[in-house]
């Protein structure tokens, strides 16, 4: 009985994070990127300084229609929003938070989390396919070439902490780290990083759904709640993101003075205000500049960095 | 050659990106909080027009010079008696209506240029949006009260010509002064 009860509290958990972190990363990047362009940002809603404003955002998108285009794919294009979010619910339950903070424990927590993370891509591949629309197929093709690009690095990176810890647990790696890793790791946790901003099409690795060029991408004929669960689904990742690489690369809790998951959230809320930075300096990547970065640049220095991570293992 | 400093170039651009938005980030932003905060607006904004109706003759020089035609005036003539017994009655001309009609004013402001007695001003007020097009004709009382809103002009420039009203005033302060002089030397 006590086991149900403490599954449940897990979920509850990781639920209750995994619906009040991206609000919070999506809160910060409309102050923080205001005020990176010399604006004020959301103003009103809830009184103080807009702090409301994605829930207001959230009840705006649960009033509008629900339009399913008629030459779609019905089925599919309904889909689509469920198999792009729920990975990354799903991720949320084995990433380890603090020293016995963590939804359950997956004996290869890497190879879970980058195979369950690989399935939220298909969900915009879908939507791509399925809404019978010429931008949103063109998107989903870009998407399909950017995660090919881009898969590479993201799991060569990971690779190199797993190899350098001995372990694919997330929380035997963060157990096994230590401070000199930042040195050692440096190249592949940038490697890491900027792998799963492309993966997450943050800008300025949006390509797929460049507004600008292909009104949204897969996500063109996308209203109401669904368009919205694409949207969660996107500062989902980033909070699955920045969580995985201050697990993997920056110690997770391990922190001066003491360990606590106090580290791990700060060093989480750090690295997304970088993604948010990112966005706000970078014009959006072309497409042949997209995948020059990933296959001369990102996985040479991930195959280089698992060279390094190798030598050092065995020289130790 | 050309390629490799173009490359090395590159990776201080983009540092250089993230310092611009991170200084810019740690400024205050520019942003007007508009119906929070009224905005500042330099002195020679040109909002609204505003009337001086004492300085008005009703000569009409405003309305007939404004290239819309958006500006009506009814004046009728008083007789004003003679101010000594045996002089002459004046008549002058009393403004009944000043109008503009700001759907057609397209704020050229000739009509502030044109005007002989300074009767009519710029004011910087610009909340008078209407729901109706036909509500945009504002009338005498509304033209008078937007008077308040008119700033003090700007200082003129050190280096600037003298105002010909003060320089006029001055040689009349030395001619008086000098006047008594000469009756000085007249009676010596």
């Amino acid at each position: 009985m006590s086991t149900v009860v403490e599954v449940a509290l897990h979920i509850v958990v990781v639920l209750a994070a995994f619906l009040t972190l991206p609000l919070l990363v999506g809160q910060m990047e409309h102050k923080a990127m205001a005020h990176m362009q010399s604006r004020v940002g959301p103003m009103y809603a809830g009184g103080f300084h807009g702090w409301a404003q994605l829930i207001a955002d959230g009840v705006k998108f649960a009033q509008k229609e629900d339009i399913t285009p008629a030459a779609a794919d019905a089925r599919v294009y309904r889909l689509a929003p469920a198999v792009a979010l729920i990975p990354y619910l799903v991720v949320m339950v084995a990433i380890p938070i603090g020293p016995g903070l963590i939804g359950q424990d997956v004996d290869a927590g890497i190879f879970f989390i980058l195979a369950v993370m690989g399935i939220g891509v298909l969900g915009t591949l879908m939507a791509g396919w399925a809404s019978a629309n010429k931008y949103s197929l063109i998107g989903a093709v870009r998407q399909a070439s950017q995660l090919l690009a881009y898969e590479l690095p993201f799991v060569l990176a990971a690779a190199s902490v797993a190899m350098a810890a001995g372990t694919l647990s997330l929380v035997g790696i963060v157990d096994a780290w230590e401070p000199w890793w930042l040195l050692w790791q440096l190249p592949g946790a940038i490697v890491f990083f900027i792998a799963g901003l492309a993966e997450l099409n943050r800008p300025p690795f949006d390509m797929p759904v460049a507004d600008a060029e292909i009104i949204f991408g897969p996500l063109t004929e996308y209203t109401g709640l669904r368009f919205a669960l694409f949207l969660l689904a996107e500062y989902a990742g980033i909070v699955v993101l920045c969580l995985l690489t201050s697990v993997l690369f920056l110690g997770g809790w391990q922190g001066p003075i003491f360990d606590s998951w106090v580290w791990t959230l700060a060093k989480a809320g750090v690295l997304a205000f970088v993604v948010i930075w990112l966005r706000v300096s970078y014009p959006r990547l072309r497409a042949d500049q997209l995948q020059r970065l990933a296959w001369q640049g990102l996985i040479p220095v991930a195959l280089l960095q698992l060279l390094l991570t190798g030598v050092v293992r065995v020289a130790w | 050659m050309v390629d490799q400093t173009r490359s090395s170039g590159r990776g201080a651009g983009l540092l250089k990106g993230l310092g611009v938005t991170f200084k810019t980030m740690t400024k205050r932003s520019i942003t007007d909080q508009y119906p929070d905060v009224k905005p500042e607006l330099p002195p020679r904004s040109r909002g609204v027009i505003a009337l001086m109706d004492e300085n008005c003759t009703s000569c009409m020089l405003c309305a007939r010079e404004c290239p819309d035609w958006c500006i009506y005036i009814d004046s009728h003539k008083e007789t004003i008696p003679a101010p000594e017994t045996g002089g002459r009655e004046r008549t002058r001309n009393v403004l009944d209506r000043f109008a503009i009609d700001f759907s057609l004013c397209m704020y050229c402001g000739i009509c502030i240029e044109v005007c002989p007695f300074d009767a009519l001003f710029w004011s910087p007020e610009f909340e008078y949006a209407e729901f109706d097009i036909r509500n945009m004709v504002h009338e005498k009382e509304r033209l008078v009260a937007w008077m308040e809103t008119v700033p003090a002009p700007p200082a003129v420039d050190s280096r600037a010509e003298e105002p010909k009203e003060l320089i006029a005033a001055r040689k009349a302060v030395e001619k008086a002064a000098q006047a008594p002089s000469v009756d000085d030397h007249g009676e010596a």
